[in-house]
């Protein structure tokens, strides 16, 4: 195979696994987004506590990583539960920055805690064997550990979109997006439909975070660091759609390694050219509604 | 019985009527408490003469606020990407002296607050139009590009690693810069109070009443024909325009730049002061600022991770209890006893 091709490969792939870690963290962000116009910026600590959730279990009880990755997300779910009942319910009708700040302190105080407990130093985890070195497709290899991240992606896009668009609980949630009131004029309980979608996407959030500690080396700062890239995944897919932001996870997730691997003195440069472009020809994001 | 009533009714309402006009009349008016803030300033050289460098760090940062307070608190348009001006005087005035010689200092604040002004016109022009989540992403979006891009081009500013070692005229030819800050802390006072009292004509004047207009309603001032999009991009452009100056300041102040201005730590940093002083009034980024870098400065030297949740908290706090600020909590106190007081 000719190297330019291998090159295209290459990027393609391990833009795929991080448009994969993109999505994966920033879906349940949009749809909350999009349920209750809610500015989540504590979204990303949540994902940081998943991460580190995971450093524990792997590290502290010996659990696989697999099993750690499912645990840490159930627990994460759960533990934001009593946040989304507390703190956010009392602001949805606030205006935008008064969420922007709430979410901002609650993502402070996150990083001030997990700092004290585990240090500023990034973590790293036992992986299983099966999971270290290349996996051999045949006609080349690849990094198995972004081949399984791929892997879990596409299986979690098939199950959120069966959910989504083929469930009771799906419809019920794309009512709520279209039109809050006349959905709970025919009696769908949108508060609780939230509190589930709430718990569900902090959960992903958490998987997101446990993947990234092998991807990015995880820090309490992580939940600052990559909540702008999981703001603009939802900001130019468009709020509670989740073709767009399986769509806008691929844009960016491709244009950044791309990006990086052409131009390795740009960083994010690229990254914020596409978001500032994209948002001003379509500032509800690709299948936002205007 | 019906006229007498309806006659009381009337005078009581001329009465109020002409309370409210001369509310109006007269809100403009300096008072008495306005001038506290700058005595305490003047006071601070007297008591506090080791700490020069730290004073003009804090009224740079006041500055910066104010420039803040202008589009947040009287325009409400939400931005976390402010350091973006801030950024771009302080590196117009770093690279002005050091590829074109231009260290005049004066002049180069002005030079600095033109080209953020000239910047928040072309950028407002085009992002003011929308709202929300947009806007948000749009202002963080614009400020990483400034950044990445002066790290791209970093053989021309100096990166991460910054411009050190840049050098400055003697102010108005004749003050030198000098290893205690005195001069600076003078320098920085009056830039402070002219820019201070160009925003307080700016927020009293028709032009801010239709500003406020627009943050509390801006259907009902498209439909009495305001010109909302003009507006917006006029005050951003003033706005740009302080916090440039507030940059140029800070080059000169350390006589060194790094990108870390752009960071978006930056734009949360001056964002959480304005809100623990309070919005919309002019002296919360004198009160926000003041108590944040006093707090910082003591604080973060015993330990960082504190401070870090110190602030946290403070925001989750003010959210839930104090959204106006600490001058709003002060009214809320002063409200309280007046109702205590009364029979």
């Amino acid at each position: 195979m000719s190297h330019a091709a291998n090159i295209v490969i290459s990027i393609l792939f391990d833009g795929l696994a991080y448009a994969m870690f993109l999505f994966i963290t920033s879906v349940g962000l949009s749809v909350t987004m999009g349920l209750m116009n809610f500015v989540n910026l504590a979204h990303g600590a949540f994902a940081m506590v998943g991460g580190y959730i995971v450093v524990s279990l792997t590290r502290s009880l010996g659990i696989d990583f697999v099993p750690a990755l499912v645990i840490s997300a159930v627990l994460v779910g759960i533990i934001s539960i009593p946040f989304e009942r507390f703190l956010y319910r009392r602001l949805y009708k606030a205006t935008d920055l008064e969420q922007v700040l709430l979410t901002i302190g609650l993502a402070f105080m996150a990083i001030a805690t997990f700092t004290y407990f585990y240090g500023p130093i990034p973590k790293s985890v036992p992986l299983p064997h099966w999971l270290e070195g290349d996996v051999n497709l045949g006609f080349r290899t690849f990094p198995s550990y972004r081949a399984f991240l791929i892997v879990v992606g596409a299986v979690l896009v098939t199950i959120l979109w069966y959910a989504f668009e083929r469930t009771n609980i799906g419809a019920r949630i794309r009512a709520a997006v279209d039109n809050r009131r006349m959905a709970e004029s025919v009696g769908i309980n949108v508060d609780r439909l939230f509190t589930l979608t709430f718990a569900v996407g902090s959960g992903l959030a958490a998987l997101g975070g446990g993947f990234a500690i092998q991807l990015f080396g995880l820090t309490p700062y992580f939940a600052v660091l990559y909540l702008v890239l999981f703001l603009i995944v939802v900001a130019t897919g468009g709020l509670g759609s989740l073709k767009g932001t399986l769509l806008a996870a691929l844009v960016i997730g491709i244009i950044d390694t791309g990006g990086k691997y052409m131009f390795p003195q740009a960083g994010n440069f690229f990254v914020y050219l596409v978001t500032v472009v994209v948002l001003l020809i379509k500032p509800a994001g690709f299948y936002g509604r205007e | 019985m019906a006229a007498s009533e309806s006659m009381t009714r009337s005078a009581e309402g001329e009465a109020a009527r002409s309370r409210a006009a001369e509310f109006l009349l007269r809100r403009h008016y300096f008072r008495w408490p306005e001038a506290l803030p700058w005595l305490i300033a003047i006071a601070c050289f007297f008591v506090f003469p080791d700490r020069m460098t730290f004073g003009s760090q804090l009224l740079i940062m006041i500055m910066f606020a104010l420039s803040l307070d202008l589009i947040l608190g009287y325009a409400g348009i939400v931005t976390l990407g402010h350091a973006a001006f801030f950024g771009l005087g302080a590196y117009t005035v770093a690279l002005a002296s050091m590829k074109l010689g231009w260290t005049e200092p004066i002049s180069g604040v002005f030079f600095g607050g033109a080209v953020a002004g000239l910047v928040g016109i072309v950028v407002g022009w085009f992002i003011l139009r929308y709202r929300g989540l947009t806007l948000l992403m749009l202002t963080i979006a614009f400020a990483a590009m400034l950044q990445e891009g002066g790290n791209i081009r970093s053989d021309f500013t100096g990166g991460y690693d910054g411009l050190p070692g840049l050098t400055f005229d003697p102010l108005l030819g004749r003050f030198q810069y000098d290893l205690y800050g005195h001069t600076n802390y003078w320098y920085t006072l009056a830039a402070l109070a002219v820019v201070f009292f160009v925003v307080r004509r700016i927020v009293y004047s028709p032009f801010g009443q239709a500003l406020t207009g627009i943050r509390e309603n801006v259907r009902r001032m498209h439909a009495i024909g305001s010109p909302v999009h003009r507006r917006l991009v006029t005050v951003y452009a003033i706005s740009a325009t302080i916090a440039g100056m507030a940059g140029a300041l800070f080059t000169q102040t350390n006589a060194y730049v790094t990108l870390t201005v752009f960071d978006f730590d930056a734009s949360a940093k001056v964002m959480v002061m304005l809100i623990l002083g309070g919005t919309g009034r002019l002296y919360g980024a004198f009160l926000g600022a003041a108590v944040y870098m006093i707090f910082e400065d003591k604080l973060s030297k015993m330990s960082p991770t504190f401070w870090q949740f110190g602030i946290g908290l403070m925001l989750v706090l003010a959210v839930m209890f104090a959204n106006r600020g600490l001058l709003g909590l002060g009214d809320k106190i002063r409200a309280r006893l007046a109702r205590w007081r009364a029979p």
